[in-house]
């Protein structure tokens, strides 16, 4: 509290409209919005991340009724407000499409048990539970988590659903499918700048495309486009994928500008990994997001930064995770010092020391 | 606490009621740090186990000397020569994990429980009480230690009682146990974060404990009279944190 602003009542000013959208509801939209990526995702990479996506949801709506036992909770009214479903679906769009069982199970159980449900359930989690997850299976499988499967254009016998569900479940038939991964663009940009390849050069790479990676630049494509009309739908604010992408664009434009011969373009980064993503779904997170119109443009602003500091300069090909967990330590801190001003309340004046 | 106080309490609150790690929660950098095993944790828990009976017993026995205005100063002095004895002879005689606990052996001198113990009963109690204070408390203290250790280490490499043999020596090297076979292993558990989560695990799982055995007090059952006895002892307040 700054001296001198009388009560601490509310977060925004008046005028107070009751919220007409309930959890439900939103948490519903964004599933609806999801859909168009997931799609491109699933027509473009097989049926990996359908299989990861079932997988998840069931097991994170177990561990979220197992915790509501444990923690004397209703049942019925918190599984039904679909934030479990939300955050196991961004979870397993998160993993490699070919994955063990085990991989997205035991990130919904980090997700929904350790940091949700311990924390006190929706609403009182202080990190994103699909970004948590995923990061701690990071940390614990690199190379799980870091064997991606090619865009099944480049593939040369893809998975049927069949083989996919044998691969999670047995990792039957692996001798076909190990040969099916590769390095992923992002991946490939490391190596390339690492041996310093000139960018013409890496760019000639058979999983590159027309503006980004083979494949993953539809993906990012259809996640924009679900990821637009949450926000003409009002589901979320306009804020923070903004911030997000204009702060990624610009520094990864004055890098292209500075050094077109040993950086990627803007798009590139925009259209890239999993960038549209985190802008849209993950980074906007109703709880664990800044909730001032200028607190949520210094968040953005932050993940955008360090996505693009974690890709160029980090330990691992892509960062939106990181950079999500990271501002969102910040949050506490800038829903503190970046409230609207009330209308009509005046600045308090700075007094000198007599 | 006066003298008066029996041995069997004084055990009682080392080892349960007033943990220093799980209820004073004082000396959590080396409990944190170092726990990534159980040998580690089980050396540094014996290191903190003779320092603090050492400490508590010389603490209590210059009691008649020591001002009270200078008692701080004093009861560092005291801890820092015997953390550094204890240090001269486990490099000495325990080389390798005279270097597996590293710089957390001479922060031993800035572990709030022995300057706790010293500040809080050794000053003010005989030698022989200091003395099983020391040894309850630290007893305590080392049992957190192992526990830490052997759920960071399950966890994390699927083992116990790996590198045995840098504490027990070469005989000890059978006694490593494989309990998943063809485990992966989980980062994690043996980073720090995996300390945290840990310690708070335990202290959840000895709260949680510690509500059944009041709801067996009140329905009578006979088998938990260790705890009845000490209902409402004061536990000792907390005298400095790091």
């Amino acid at each position: 509290m700054r001296a001198g602003q009388g009560l601490d009542v509310a977060q925004g000013g008046a005028p107070f409209i009751p919220p007409a959208k309930r959890v439900r509801r939103i948490m519903t939209l964004v599933l609806v919005a999801l859909a168009p990526g997931i799609l491109a995702y699933t027509v473009l990479f097989g049926w990996g991340p359908l299989v990861n996506i079932t997988l998840a949801t069931a097991s994170a709506l177990g561990f979220e009724a197992l915790m509501l036992r444990i923690r004397r909770r209703p049942l019925g009214p918190f599984l039904a407000d679909g934030s479990a479903v939300v955050t196991a679906v961004l979870l397993a769009l998160c993993l490699p499409p070919l994955a063990p069982w085990w991989l997205p199970v035991l990130g919904s159980f980090i997700a929904i048990v350790g940091a949700k449900q311990l924390y006190g359930g929706l609403g009182y989690n202080p990190f994103n539970p699909a970004m948590a997850g995923y990061a701690v299976l990071l940390i614990a499988f690199p190379l799980e988590l870091s064997t991606w499967t090619l865009p099944l254009a480049l593939q040369q016998a893809p998975a049927d659903l069949a083989a996919t569900i044998a691969y999670s479940l047995g990792g039957a038939g692996t001798g076909g499918l190990d040969a099916m991964t590769a390095a992923t663009p992002l991946d490939r940009l490391r190596t390339g700048v690492g041996l310093g390849e000139a960018m013409t050069e890496i760019r000639a790479a058979p999983v590159f495309g027309i503006l980004a990676g083979r494949g993953w630049e539809w993906v990012n494509l259809a996640f924009l486009g679900g990821g637009v009309l949450l926000v003409l739908m009002r589901v979320i604010s306009w804020h923070i994928p903004v911030a997000v992408v204009g702060s990624l664009a610009l520094i990864s434009g004055i890098a292209f500008f500075l050094g077109p011969n040993h950086y990627p373009g803007p798009l590139f980064h925009l259209l890239g990994g999993a960038t549209m993503l985190g802008a849209f779904f993950i980074a906007t997170d109703p709880v664990t997001a800044a909730t001032t119109p200028s607190g949520k443009l210094v968040y953005g602003a932050g993940i955008g930064v360090l996505i693009y500091a974690i890709r160029a300069w980090g330990g691992y090909p892509d960062g939106v995770a990181f950079a999500v967990l990271l501002m969102g330590l910040t949050v506490p801190l800038l829903d503190t010092y970046l409230r609207p001003r009330i209308f009509g309340a005046r600045r308090p004046r700075v007094r000198d020391g007599s | 606490m006066t003298p008066s106080t029996t041995h069997g309490e004084l055990i009682r609150q080392g080892l349960w009621h007033n943990n220093q790690a799980l209820v004073a929660l004082l000396g959590l950098c080396p409990l944190l740090a170092v726990t990534s095993t159980v040998v580690n944790g089980l050396g540094l828990g014996l290191a903190t186990l003779a320092t603090l009976v050492t400490t508590n017993v010389i603490v209590s026995a210059a009691r008649p000397w020591i001002r009270k205005e200078v008692r701080i100063p004093m009861f560092v002095l005291i801890i820092a020569c015997v953390v550094t004895t204890i240090e001269l002879l486990m490099s000495a005689h325990m080389e390798a994990l005279f270097l597996a606990l590293g710089i957390f052996l001479p922060l031993i001198v800035t572990n709030c429980a022995v300057i706790g113990r010293a500040e809080a009963f050794a000053s003010r109690n005989p030698v022989a009480h200091a003395a099983m204070d020391g040894f309850a408390m630290g007893l305590g203290f080392l049992g957190v230690l192992v526990a830490l250790g052997a759920l960071r280490e399950l966890v994390g490499h699927g083992t116990l009682m790996r590198d045995a043999d840098i504490l027990l020596g070469a005989w000890a090297r059978g006694l490593e146990v494989q309990v998943w076979a063809d485990y992966r292993g989980f980062l994690p558990a043996v980073l720090p974060p995996g300390a945290f989560v840990g310690l708070a695990l335990l202290i959840a799982f000895k709260n949680k404990l510690d509500r059944v055995a009041a709801r067996g007090r009140a329905g009578g059952l006979g088998w938990l009279r260790f705890w009845r006895d000490s209902e409402g002892a004061a536990a000792t307040p907390r005298v400095m944190s790091e």
